[in-house]
């Protein structure tokens, strides 16, 4: 470029801003911004003039008022004389539940439905395809209500039970009913307590420090069996023959965990049923149930074609070359596919990840409190803050899909392939 | 020269939207229709029937405000409302006029900028169980899902009464009737709570409404009534009054039977002179004409005849009059003089 267009010597005149190519792409772009942030300003001047015209000036002082409503589905500790920001991090905590759970299960469905979308057997492979195109050409909150009927009429209410119709399953440890499922929660006699963190404030919230423990012992016992595995590695890299570790390996992960949990006197707590429903036990609601399941189920679908496209990407000849060192066929897979089709499987994977966040917000559907039922639904109702709300939901999705990305990218950044 | 475009295009921005915060009578004339809102279907109250016709208490509402302004009682949009999407239509224009068993509060007046027109059923939260369940009072409830519709007044009163009683509950958040009904029969929740004549007008669909009860408890004051937006007097005044006539045509004794003879030449009794517009100038002060209230009236009946036709004891709902009869029979509804 500077060798080939000497620069005109002149004075810059003004006019030299249209005619001259050489800043007639930036004076565009110039104008083109001041446009842009002309017609925003134009929107939010417009957006609060109407507002106050109406009386409403935005304000966010709402959010500190107590709420007045209950919520069924609460991670933390909440009653209705919690504030409106409360009742959102209890939403905001559903979402995130369901979106966790949902993602880990859609991705290990997907991931088999994906392998064995290429089996060579033709009648795995063909269910596979069904259940493929199935799943992804169905609107996903049409499986969610679907599901949640099923759950809802299906399924024998607790009354049932008390009249002997019904009765629990797995030797009476779990309720199955048309509410949900009851299963035993672990309990604690020489509990340690719990750690209460931010006192009195709307965000406060119990760590127990009994799962702090279990937690520590066992990634301490994780860490020490991948001591072990390299100490394996070492000598067979050296004398040619692995030592037999597993069982220490299990070992250190078993038996301290085991251990404490002794210790802390786990015993589990089973539901009974007790006037209108069942009491104890851990209540997986089926508005959770059928929410996680028809957001797995319907993403997996998605999945499952990105795992098969990735390992179609990976030439035939990897594969051969696999067979011809004596790999055996599930071998070739772990080792020399996969690997390589993670590279092609994981960017389209976040979107996906993304998408099964976001299309948890149909929550409402099915009556589960999730941060739109929350703060965008009974809060924005009974405040009549519409812009607010919605404008801090869109902050909050915002964040969390921008997490989930940089988590992801991150992960995508570490089984790169690495060229030299 | 960029500045003063951009300053003339914020004063019509601000012009337009100050225009068009008023005048809700006329864009209803220019449009031919008025957009009413209305629940997304409680037999009795608003639903279509089966030709699609909306039908019920509160369209007759929507009927009776088209009639009077536009002259015809069919030229009426209805747009289905839940109770989470019926404020965020009202404040944002989407309709005209709310006729959706809305609770009269105060936050809802001052806060959320609303007008509420006057009252045209006067109703309390309660309960519905199964009758197997052998529960005769609401205090009984301790420990029971409740299915409760999400975004009301009653999903407060609830948190409200069991706090006060000191008894827990498991809510169980629904959007519409329809889901309730749903979920209370199956008995994925063992009471349905809602407006008392919310709660008859759904058992009377059932299969088998007998064998369920509604607890006597009424835990809160359930004033239900047509909302406006705020800043739109004119517009408010006119429904308003269409409600009062509808009220005051009842006390006074016109019919859809006598109101051809009453409104052909002034009667007797001034009162009705002036509703019927043979007397008085009363529509013109409301920017309508003279045969507004008559038009309206004739929509669908008087308020007794609406209240009858839809809800009352010869329906499946068979809702009494209750505090909703006419003053002079010990109820609360009343209008202040047509004068």
């Amino acid at each position: 470029m500077t060798t080939t267009t000497d620069p005109h010597q002149g004075q810059f005149r003004l006019s030299m801003l249209l005619y001259d190519s050489r800043y007639r792409s930036m004076t565009i772009q110039i104008v083109a911004l001041i446009g842009f942030l002309l017609l925003l300003g134009w929107i939010f001047s417009n957006t609060a003039q109407n507002l106050t015209d109406l009386g409403k000036e935005p304000s966010f002082r709402f959010m500190g008022e107590p709420a007045g409503y209950d919520i069924n589905q609460r991670l933390l500790e909440y009653s209705n004389q919690d504030t409106h920001l409360r009742a959102a991090l209890i939403g905001l905590l559903n979402t995130l539940l369901v979106a966790a759970l949902g993602c880990i299960t859609a991705t290990v469905l997907g991931v088999i439905i994906g392998v064995l979308r290429l089996s060579p057997n033709w009648i795995v492979s063909r269910l596979s395809a069904v259940y493929v195109e199935a799943f992804r050409n169905v609107p996903v909150l049409l499986w969610i209500v679907f599901i949640m009927a099923i759950l809802i009429e299906t399924l024998p209410s607790p009354s049932a039970f008390r009249k002997g119709e019904a009765s629990m399953s797995l030797w009476d440890s779990v309720a199955v009913t048309n509410r949900g499922v009851y299963i035993p929660e672990p309990l604690f006699t020489n509990s340690l307590g719990n750690l209460h963190l931010l006192g009195g404030s709307s965000l406060r919230f119990d760590v127990s420090l009994d799962l702090i423990a279990i937690l520590a012992v066992l990634i301490a016992g994780i860490l020490t069996s991948g001591l072990i595995k390299r100490r394996a590695d070492r000598i067979q890299e050296a004398t040619g023959t692995r030592p037999a570790t597993w069982y220490w390996r299990l070992g250190v992960v078993v038996i301290p965990t085991s251990i404490v949990l002794v210790l802390l006197g786990l015993h589990w707590g089973y539901p009974e049923l007790k006037g209108f429903n069942f009491q104890g036990g851990t209540h997986l609601r089926n508005s959770l149930i059928a929410l996680w399941l028809a957001l797995s189920i319907y993403t997996a679908a998605f999945i499952a074609e990105i795992v098969r496209a990735g390992i179609l990407a990976i030439s035939k000849g990897q594969s051969e070359a696999a067979g011809a060192l004596g790999l055996r066929s599930n071998r070739t897979m772990s080792l020399v596919i996969l690997p390589q089709a993670l590279r092609v499987i994981i960017p389209p994977l976040i979107s996906n990840y993304l998408n099964l966040t976001k299309n948890s917000s149909l929550a409402i559907a099915v009556g589960y409190m999730d941060i739109t039922g929350t703060l965008g639904g009974i809060t924005m109702n009974q405040t009549g803050r519409e812009l607010e709300t919605v404008l801090l939901l869109m902050l909050v999705y915002l964040a969390i899909s921008l997490t989930i990305s940089g988590v992801m990218n991150w992960y995508n950044e570490s089984v790169k392939l690495r060229e030299r | 020269m960029k500045k003063t475009v951009f300053l003339g295009a914020l004063t019509v921005a601000g012009l337009a939207a100050g225009a068009s915060a008023a005048a809700t009578l006329d864009d209803v004339k220019a449009r031919g229709k008025l957009n009413c809102g209305v629940t997304t279907g409680l037999v009795g109250f608003a639903a279509p029937d089966a030709n699609g016709n909306w039908e019920g208490f509160d369209v007759g509402v929507c009927r009776a405000v088209a009639a009077a302004v536009l002259g015809d009682a069919n030229a009426v949009e209805f747009v289905p409302t839940t109770g989470k999407t019926r404020f965020t239509a009202l404040a944002s224009g989407e309709v005209d006029l709310l006729a959706r068993n809305t609770t009269w509060t105060l936050s809802r007046d001052v806060d959320l900028k609303f007008t509420f027109v006057g009252v045209n059923y006067y109703d309390g939260q309660g309960f519905m169980v199964n009758k197997d369940m052998g529960v005769s009072s609401a205090k009984e409830l301790d420990g029971a899902t409740v299915c409760i519709q999400t975004g009301t007044t009653t999903e407060l009163n609830l948190a409200d009464f069991f706090r006060a009683n000191n008894i827990s509950y498991e809510p169980v958040p629904i959007e519409t009737n329809a889901e309730g009904q749903q979920q209370y029969l199956a008995g994925a929740c063992d009471t349905y709570t809602t407006d008392a004549s919310g709660l008859a007008a759904t058992r009377a669909t059932f299969e088998d409404p007998s064998a369920h009860v509604v607890l006597p408890e009424i835990i809160s004051k359930e004033p239900l009534g047509p909302l406006v937006r705020h800043g739109d007097n004119e517009w408010g005044d006119i429904v308003r009054w269409t409600l009062n006539a509808l009220i005051s045509a009842e006390e006074l004794g016109i019919t859809s039977a006598n109101i051809g003879e009453l409104s052909a030449a002034p009667g007797d009794n001034p009162e009705i002179n002036r509703i019927l517009g043979t007397e008085g100038n009363l529509g013109e002060m409301l920017g309508l004409d003279a045969e507004w209230a008559k038009r309206a009236i004739m929509a669908g009946g008087n308020y007794g005849e609406v209240f009858a036709k839809n809800i009352g004891e010869e329906t499946p709902i068979a809702l009494a009059r209750g505090l909703n009869a006419q003053w002079q029979d010990g109820g609360l509804i009343y209008s202040p003089p047509f004068r």
